[in-house]
């Protein structure tokens, strides 16, 4: 006779760790998230990554539906103001995002947890010190509920 | 105090100007075809009407019922107004201030021509919001529509009810500063009726300082439990002239951005991507919610999105046709407060 299944249940006082998309563009804020890992600075493990050509390549969509999908925070990190690899990209998303963040406000969304910044690829340190802060932001936040869907 | 035009005997100084105007464009040749409004087929509506030769002019009409945004049948998703020998045809559109300034937005995406049109610019003051009405009457069958100084009376069998048009006027009707169609001076015989020159607009947005003082979760609130009775009819994507694309995102399936249920979270989802794609686009012409069938309020999130784009970009939609709409254009100082830094 087989045992039957038992269901692993987590250990009672297991902080509750929050899973976060992390959208990284190619030339600055991918490259700065790999220089924090070679330099062995340490970040959460929450997040996931996503390479993006570039930070104007995030479309609402992306972000909305992360959130549907159920990630608890997204976060966009892109190259600093004037140093797009693509001259503007980062300045056209820039102004989407700060719309996408009032509207998310305005009805009531957490806007908490979606987390935009900017590290170019010589700021491991810096990369790490952001994640770390927007970990925070969304753990204080508690699990992405709002977006459950009934059926 | 706004004064009311009557639906049967003030308004007839514009109505009649309108109409004479619209058979000296058709008789000289200055245009081929008008699109205005004609009378609904039920006492509280109007209906829009194309016309293309003299004897239809009388059906013109202009009063405080028309809603429609008449932009709305220039723009590509419908069929162009295209002659198969004479090529593109020359439109008149009868315009107050929204539908002049969709008309010069839609010319500041290059989605219409501005030489092809001619704007009839009428005077509006409001029009009225048919479901605030109809709500109060209930199941009550309205039968007549009449108006007597600045009120409608409402008559149905065994019932009468007056609503003073002040209040029951269409939200954003009650905070627009564009009442007449913006000139364009690039085009000076683009306007033949009465047109105004805007060059900057100042607005305080006190209308939506109320919402904007409250908790997150009593906005939650509030724009979950208005949107939760959306069907998701999308009859405010097609009243909304700037709702052209040939796929909306939401009827999209390869990929399926997202879902198509009445659920809350899909349909918050739908008027949050909407709103997005709105942005320093709406030329607040109300007529999303107008034409809503569950009466939702639309209004205050095009409100928000005015507010947003005239404080972060000094933006106003509609204005100038050689503007570079804000969402595709950029400064290098734009503000960035929201972007995370290092304490």
């Amino acid at each position: 006779m087989t045992e039957p299944i038992v269901e692993t249940k987590q250990s009672e006082n297991k902080e509750w760790e929050p899973k976060i998309i992390a959208f990284l563009c190619n030339w600055c804020s991918y490259a700065g998230a790999d220089l924090a890992g070679v330099s062995r600075i340490q970040y959460p493990s929450n997040i996931r990554i996503v390479r993006v050509p570039c930070s104007g390549r995030i479309n609402a969509y992306f972000i909305i539906k992360s959130l549907t999908d159920g990630w608890d925070g997204v976060i966009v990190s892109g190259c600093h103001p004037g140093d797009c690899h693509y001259i503007s990209g980062n300045l056209v998303a820039r102004r989407r995002f700060a719309i996408l963040k009032e509207l998310l406000e305005f009805f009531g969304i957490e806007a908490g947890r979606i987390n935009f910044m900017w590290a170019s690829a010589a700021e491991g340190e810096r990369f790490a010190v952001l994640v770390r802060k927007a970990t925070e932001i969304v753990k204080k936040l508690g699990p992405n509920t709002k977006f459950d869907k009934k059926w | 105090m706004v004064k009311f035009m009557g639906l049967e005997t003030e308004n007839k100084e514009i109505e009649n100007n309108l109409r004479e105007i619209a058979r000296e464009l058709l008789k000289e040749k200055k245009v081929d075809v008008i699109i205005g409004y004609k009378k609904g087929t039920l006492p509280l509506l109007s209906q829009p009407i194309i016309i293309d030769s003299e004897e239809d002019i009388d059906k013109l009409i202009w009063n405080n019922l028309c809603y429609v945004n008449l932009a709305k049948y220039l723009v590509p998703r419908v069929p162009r107004f295209v002659d198969p020998e004479k090529g593109n045809l020359t439109v008149g559109v009868v315009s107050k201030g929204c539908v002049g300034r969709a008309l010069i937005h839609l010319a500041s995406e290059n989605k219409i021509n501005l030489d092809e049109i001619k704007i009839i610019g009428i005077p509006c003051n409001g029009v009225v919001n048919r479901q605030r009405i109809e709500m109060e009457i209930g199941e009550k069958e309205i039968l007549e529509v009449s108006v007597l100084g600045n009120n409608i009376i409402v008559k149905g069998k065994n019932f009468e009810k007056e609503f003073p048009f002040d209040e029951y006027m269409n939200d954003l009707c009650k905070v627009c500063k564009i009442r007449k169609p913006p000139l364009v001076s690039k085009v000076p015989d683009l306007c033949v009726g009465e047109c105004e020159e805007y060059s900057n607009i100042v607005d305080e947005f006190t209308d939506i300082e109320e919402f904007d003082s409250k908790t997150p979760k009593e906005k939650w609130q509030h724009i979950s439990e208005a949107l939760s009775v959306c069907t998701r009819c999308y009859a405010c994507r097609e009243a909304c002239p700037m709702c052209y694309c040939n796929l909306c995102f939401v009827d999209q399936n390869k990929p399926v951005w997202f879902g198509k249920t009445t659920d809350l979270p899909d349909i918050i989802v739908y008027h949050l991507i909407r709103a997005m794609h709105m942005a320093g686009r709406c030329v607040a012409c109300g007529a999303c919610s107008l034409v809503c069938p569950m009466g939702i309020d639309l209004n205050i999130i095009n409100r928000k999105l005015e507010k947003i784009v005239k404080e972060r970009f000094d933006f106003t939609s509609g204005l100038d046709p050689d503007a570079l709409p804000p969402m595709v254009n950029f400064k290098m100082e734009d503000a960035q407060e929201f972007m995370l830094e290092e304490d």
